[in-house]
């Protein structure tokens, strides 16, 4: 989308040129050079971008964020030109997760990164990168840790580690991997040498700051001027909006920033309810999905919501921001204790996803989504797939089929339900769905056989119960 | 352009009123389907349209428009559609200094005024050319949206008296039509937006108001439409009309259906 935007023709929008409908209008900025690559197909020549794919809804180009369980509930991945947002969790512990695995995957794709922050340099954010998983050594361990999704028994091969398929098979390790999403050990740093074969730009505010301004003062505050004239400048520098007739680009700029908002930018909107410039998180955000939408780069922003005092600000960051993602931590919430959420550190929550040259988007069925981030890895999963889990070790395999239904959300609830409850009062419990009537036949896919160790503890004597009134059961 | 929607408003490409200001306001949900349904009706009613796209880029709805049967380059190229891109014009504005002055000039500006240079820009692309013969039937301002003037630092009084200029010369002076979109904000107290919403619904003759619904989310219901027909300028000795469709966007179209009738539920 990106290119195609660069393309859009020449027509200016200055008061001038709109009476006049030729196509030479001249603006200030012209762009003379050769376009950014593609100017009006997003088909073949933009693919051979590494790290990229084209979207398999519109056609639009996409990069991984680091996380290919996000990648998959954004609809493939982050679209290049667009925003995306990341409220921190309450103590930033996850959030600089994301970002850092972001950055990660540009470094292993071979994309440029730019990486601003107020409050640490650059250099050191990209020294704790942490390390992808890409030889056959760290599979193994890989294998215990994979996202547990319960696909249906069709997939013979891999039933429990079946993103396992996923994986590359790789055996060196080099800068430039042609795969779309890794995975990424978060107990180990990224190799040094990675980090210094690729093309980075550190923003770090205190630096900056000290140099005087040039640019006539308006409602930003100085730090984020400063910031998108950075941005402006690597953009325009290094030719990913296709204006520099030097620089023929074909890569992606990655733009990551952090704890934008926070009062070490010089903003006070986390500190004062009606402050002095309240609108220039706003703006800046505005230009910056600007610059962004004609120039090939993709940003993350994390954003510490929960200290912004006036809601107005989020509800409007939110609009103006494409992909917005909300990470809440149980740490010190009574959520900790709850059992529904055991083994989660946190939930995610997808606040927004972007329509892009399309009516529609591709808004994933599933909401209630928690992370976790267990020893190395940081998967994200539906948190009912707990809640099953600790329903199947308190009734029989039989069942299994009945409650896995993840794909319809307890649509057939009702089903779920009532066969439970008839399990209870049927003397051979194999047979309890036999008691529900349902509209379309249902297929066993367990053994049907109950095995008595892991049966329902209701009985003492070891012998089911006769139910009065029900319907007679053949032994 | 949808069909459905047209029976549901009860006009034509061919025969549509004049003179009037439609509302569109969305609330917990995208209302930019209707955005895209303007553009291509309009379009299609051989209507000369000036869209202030402070949204979205000109690709995007050049890319949605031909799902609609529209092609915006052509008809940019043709005279029929002058288009500001308002993400594209606050890149310029914002590097580099301009000798006249541009529609977004207040994103320079430290307290944002007025928004006369806009109104400057949107005068001078729909006011009628001199050539002899008629080639459009009748001007149409489309702005998407109207919150995004907020966020960038606007007064809500300020866009207002931008709406009112608006609407006295296309509305009224060119006998054209205009068509806004204004995010309702709902729960949380955005009080210049809601001063905006109030003070432009109370001067229009259409409103339509995509909802989300009350239940949350569903994949085959995707929200809920209302529409309702105003007469501003005359007593409402009669009640003002109003209606309430659901509907579920698809890729090329989208349809409506009383509530509680999607074919998914039935």
């Amino acid at each position: 989308m990106a290119a195609v935007a660069t393309c859009g023709s020449g027509a200016g929008t200055t008061g001038s040129a709109v009476a006049t409908a030729s196509k030479s209008n001249v603006t200030s900025f012209q762009r003379r050079g050769p376009r950014a690559s593609g100017t009006n197909d997003s088909g073949p020549r933009l693919v051979s971008i590494a790290g990229t794919r084209p979207s398999v809804r519109n056609g639009q180009l996409l990069v991984s964020t680091g996380l290919p369980a996000l990648d998959q509930l954004l609809g493939g991945g982050l679209a290049i030109g667009t925003v995306l947002l990341i409220e921190e969790d309450k103590y930033n512990i996850y959030s600089p997760l994301l970002f850092k695995c972001f950055l990660a995957e540009g470094i292993v794709n071979g994309h440029t990164l730019l990486v601003a922050s107020a409050t640490e340099d650059p250099a050191n954010i990209l020294q704790e990168l942490p390390a992808p998983l890409l030889d056959d050594n760290s599979k193994k361990e890989f294998d215990e840790d994979v996202y547990n999704h319960k696909t249906p028994e069709s997939n013979i091969k891999m039933k429990i580690a079946w993103r396992y398929q996923l994986l590359p098979k790789m055996e060196q390790i080099g800068p430039v991997s042609s795969r779309f999403g890794h995975y990424y050990d978060a107990s180990k740093r990224i190799p040094q040498e990675l980090i210094e074969a690729s093309n980075w730009h550190g923003f770090f505010l205190p630096e900056k700051i000290s140099s005087t301004l040039k640019v006539e003062p308006c409602s930003l505050t100085p730090g984020y001027i400063k910031l998108l004239q950075f941005i402006q400048n690597i953009i325009y520098e290094e030719g990913f909006d296709g204006s520099n007739p030097q620089k023929k680009q074909r890569n992606v700029l990655r733009i990551g920033i952090q704890n934008l908002g926070s009062p070490l930018w010089g903003d006070d909107i986390c500190c004062a309810e009606n402050g002095s410039n309240s609108h220039s998180l706003t703006k800046f955000l505005y230009v910056l999905r600007g610059l962004l939408r004609t120039s090939l780069s993709a940003c993350i922003i994390t954003m510490p919501t929960h200290l912004i005092q006036n809601k107005t600000i989020i509800a409007r960051v939110t609009n103006l921001s494409d992909t917005v993602i909300g990470l809440e931590s149980f740490i010190g919430s009574e959520r900790e204790t709850n059992p529904l959420y055991k083994d989660y550190h946190g939930l995610i929550h997808i606040r927004q996803i972007p329509r892009l040259n399309n009516l529609i988007c591709d808004e994933s069925d599933v909401k209630d989504l928690a992370f976790k981030l267990k020893r190395k890895l940081f998967t994200i999963e539906w948190v009912q797939d707990n809640y099953l889990r600790q329903e199947r070790n308190i009734y029989p395999p039989g069942f299994s089929y009945l409650l896995k239904q993840k794909d319809s959300a307890w649509g057939e609830g009702s089903l779920q339900h009532s066969t439970f409850l008839m399990s209870f009062l049927a003397k051979a419990t194999a047979f309890a769905s036999r008691l529900v009537r349902h509209s379309e036949p249902l297929k066993q896919t367990g053994s049907g056989r109950i095995h008595q160790a892991a049966g329902p503890r209701l009985w003492h004597d070891g012998r089911r119960q006769e139910a009065p009134g029900l319907l007679g059961i053949p032994p | 352009m949808f069909v459905e929607l047209n029976n549901l408003l009860n006009t034509t490409p061919d025969r549509a009123e004049q003179g009037k200001l439609t509302l569109l306001c969305d609330a917990k949900t995208d209302g930019s389907f209707l955005v895209h349904h303007f553009l291509s009706f309009y379009l299609k009613a051989n209507c000369k349209v000036c869209f202030v796209a402070l949204f979205q880029s000109f690709s995007h709805y050049n890319i949605v428009g031909q799902k609609l049967g529209v092609n915006l380059t052509v008809a940019r190229e043709r005279g029929q559609l002058v288009f500001l891109e308002g993400l594209k014009s606050a890149v310029d504005v914002f590097f580099q200094t301009q000798e006249e002055p541009h529609p977004l000039q207040f994103l320079r500006e430290a307290n944002a005024g007025n928004l006369k240079p806009l109104f400057e820009f949107v005068r001078e692309a729909l006011k009628p050319v001199d050539s002899g013969e008629a080639r459009w039937t009748y001007p149409v301002l489309l702005v998407d949206d109207l919150s995004v003037l907020l966020s960038l630092g606007m007064g809500a009084v300020a866009v207002l008296d931008f709406i009112h200029y608006c609407r006295a010369t296309v509305c009224w002076e060119l006998k054209g039509n205009m068509v806004i979109l204004v995010h309702d904000s709902g729960d949380v107290e955005d009080e210049e937006n809601d001063i905006l919403l109030n003070g432009v619904s109370h001067q229009s003759h259409l409103i339509l108001r995509a909802e989300g619904l009350a239940t949350g989310f569903c994949r085959d219901v995707h929200g809920q439409l209302r529409i309702l027909w105003r007469r501003p300028s005359q007593p409402t000795a009669q009640r003002d009309q109003s209606l309430t469709y659901q509907y579920k966007i698809q890729d090329k179209s989208v349809s409506f259906f009383a509530k509680g009738m999607s074919p998914a539920v039935l």
